[in-house]
């Protein structure tokens, strides 16, 4: 069932209505999550970054489709594994870099770490490193923009783990009673830290955990960048125009453990076969082969834009070790 | 000066505050109730409507974290809980995120945040509904915590709150609630983090916090008959402490009760002894002594009550032991 969901190529006529340009530009970002996790895997087993870095290799789709539809007024809270979420809403990537080396250059000055990055600048005010922490704060958030009439949004992403706080049912109760512009993103990436989905929840189609609160939601592939970007788009405007939230369960994989560089396969959490399935089925290369068959981009374009991507990155590298440690 | 009670003058501070202040919003279980909340939330919803006044679920740590959110955001809120008990539930919320927000990110991103609990002590409630936790949110690095014990505090100490770009818990006491006093009509603050002598005196300082501080003044007229003069220190803050008042009592008297409605244990009145015994060593006459609850859960029966719960009485006998009269 999961690979008919996840497994299948993305079909041409999922671009209708996307302009070119947007789907590179997305295409870009998922490039620039992509290539930021592995470099920062790197640098975690190079033993120069020492915090603890859930990374978010495999899952890119989600934080780029969802924050395609957003505007910087709009607010994005975020977890343990933030980095995705932040450069999918803009945060800087030095600032980042410079957080995860603890340096005062760093977007949290060096005080938060990989768990906690932030971006005021862009709508990014925090993400908590407590499961389902930033889930009643999203909704705290939505209400603020209701009661000043504001037409925002605001976007909690979290783990499958999440859905198993009792906070989360708190929020999607007041949420829904008060018709909050919330958008709650739920990303199923089949294990809470060690444990299979199946051994933590008794209803795994955790999308219908937010019916019972008659909340609009719907269980999506995570991996299509452009699934994710209709549906979550879609549920933003009935959010702008006042008709409440929505949860977005959207089913997605993590290729390394739940935290650090390694891929859990020798410590006998998962198949290796499994793994191999999913990075076949990378949502990267999904997206990449239909640009390139649609003609939207060339296999060179390709290249050049990974190549631009690592020396930013790399720049970034150099400027967080450059930057001195903080005094305070 | 006008006379009101310490209900209403909370309640002023509300009609006052949210009709300055667009983005005060008062968030909780029971603010349009009749009587969770005494007569403190009278015509708020009448006046300023379900937007910003705000009746919630049971969902202490959910409701908590909506105020949190909102703050984040920009606005103002008041979190209320109407029995400070079920404050556990949003620990996580309140200690986790408001508490440690603003260091966490770098100082860029403040919650101005004020979370209202109020203390049911006695009326035969038992454990659950009737506990003094305030000691509990002064632990824990980056919240502020008052305790006022007069309608004047009560007034001026909720505006400060609410204007603190920080997450304040405000604490008070339904036994405070029919209690009059001077209270100006307009807006003014009490700034937190100072306290204030009720009483002169020479003998001995007795450091008071929220309704232990009335018991501490009674205490202190019947000592006087008894020819020892008590200096009475309300501490209005709990969390920072006033150090300066604190130790300049204590200097000049040499000696210390405190007078706490908490545990013992690892509570306000612990914090003051050791922050007096860090700094004023050398002045003590005489050992310093807590009054306070036991460190057991609080009883039902009225007969127990009246041995869990320390009054004036105490005050005085722990005074005279220090003082060393009889």
């Amino acid at each position: 069932m999961i690979s008919e969901i996840c497994g299948t190529l993305i079909k041409k006529e999922q671009i209708k209505g996307i302009s070119e340009t947007r789907i590179k530009s997305m295409y870009e970002r998922m490039v620039l999550l992509r290539l930021v996790e592995e470099k920062v895997a790197d640098l975690v087993s190079q033993k120069r970054v020492f915090c603890p870095c859930h990374l978010y290799e495999g899952q890119e789709a989600v934080a780029v489709g969802v924050c395609e539809s957003l505007v910087k007024e709009d607010y994005v809270f975020s977890t343990h594994r933030s980095h995705g979420h932040y450069l999918a809403k803009g945060g800087d990537l030095k600032a980042m870099i410079a957080e995860l080396f603890g340096r005062g250059t760093g977007c949290s000055k060096g005080r938060g770490g990989s768990m906690h990055l932030v971006a005021t600048d862009i709508g990014f005010p925090g993400s908590s490193a407590i499961v389902a922490g930033t889930i009643p704060i999203s909704v705290g958030a939505a209400l603020s923009f209701s009661i000043r009439c504001k037409r925002n949004v605001s976007v909690a992403f979290f783990g499958d783990g999440a859905a198993n706080e009792g906070v989360f049912y708190e929020s999607l109760n007041f949420a829904s009673l008060r018709k909050l512009p919330v958008i709650f993103i739920c990303e199923n990436n089949f294990y809470t830290t060690h444990m299979p989905v199946s051994a933590m929840h008794a209803d795994t189609d955790l999308f219908r955990k937010a019916g019972v609160f008659n909340i609009y939601s719907i269980r999506i592939d995570g991996n299509n960048v452009l699934e994710v970007f209709k549906t979550a788009k879609e549920a933003i405007e009935r959010a702008r125009n006042g008709d409440g939230p929505a949860l977005i369960e959207c089913l997605t994989y993590r290729w390394r453990g739940h935290v650090g560089p390694n891929y859990d396969i020798d410590k006998g959490l998962r198949e290796k076969a499994e793994l191999e399935w999913w990075m076949k089925n990378c949502p990267v290369k999904r997206i990449e082969r239909l640009l390139v068959e649609e003609g939207i981009l060339s296999a060179s374009e390709i290249g050049h834009t990974k190549e631009r991507i690592m020396d930013e990155i790399e720049e970034a590298v150099s400027f967080a070790e450059r930057s001195p440690f903080p005094e305070r | 000066m006008r006379r009101i009670t310490f209900a209403q003058a909370i309640n002023e501070t509300f009609h006052q505050m949210m009709e300055r202040d667009k983005s005060l919003f008062l968030i909780g279980q029971g603010v349009t109730s009749p009587w969770y909340v005494g007569t403190t939330t009278v015509g708020l919803y009448e006046r300023f409507g379900d937007g910003r006044v705000i009746d919630t679920p049971v969902s202490e740590n959910g409701i908590t974290g909506a105020a949190v959110g909102a703050a984040i955001a920009g606005m103002r809120p008041v979190v209320m809980h109407p029995r400070m008990d079920f404050m556990y539930l949003a620990m996580d919320q309140i200690i986790n995120h408001a508490g440690n927000w603003r260091y966490m990110f770098g100082d860029q991103v403040s919650v101005p945040l004020t979370v209202w609990g109020i203390i049911n002590r006695g009326g035969e409630q038992a454990a659950q509904h009737s506990q003094a936790i305030h000691s509990m949110f002064a632990h824990a690095p980056g919240l502020k915590v008052v305790m006022p014990g007069t309608p004047y505090d009560a007034k001026g100490l909720l505006v400060s709150s609410i204007y603190d770009d920080d997450p304040v818990i405000f604490v008070d006491d339904r036994w405070l609630y029919s209690i009059e006093g001077d209270v100006p009509e307009e807006i003014y603050t009490v700034p937190i983090g100072k306290g204030v002598v009720r009483k002169e005196g020479d003998d001995i300082t007795v450091a008071a916090t929220s309704y232990m501080v009335h018991e501490a003044s009674k205490a202190a007229l019947s000592l006087k008959e008894q020819g020892i003069d008590a200096e009475v220190l309300d501490l209005r803050t709990i969390k920072p402490i006033d150090e300066g008042l604190l130790f300049d009592s204590v200097r000049k008297t040499g000696r210390l009760v405190i007078a706490d409605g908490g545990w013992k244990t690892c509570g306000v009145a612990a914090e003051v002894s050791a922050l007096v015994s860090e700094n004023c060593f050398e002045y003590l006459k005489a050992p310093v002594v807590r009054v306070t609850l036991p460190d057991t859960p609080a009883p039902a029966s009225s007969a127990l009550e009246k041995k869990y719960y320390p009054g004036a009485g105490d005050i005085v006998r722990a005074v005279k032991n220090v003082v060393g009269r009889r």
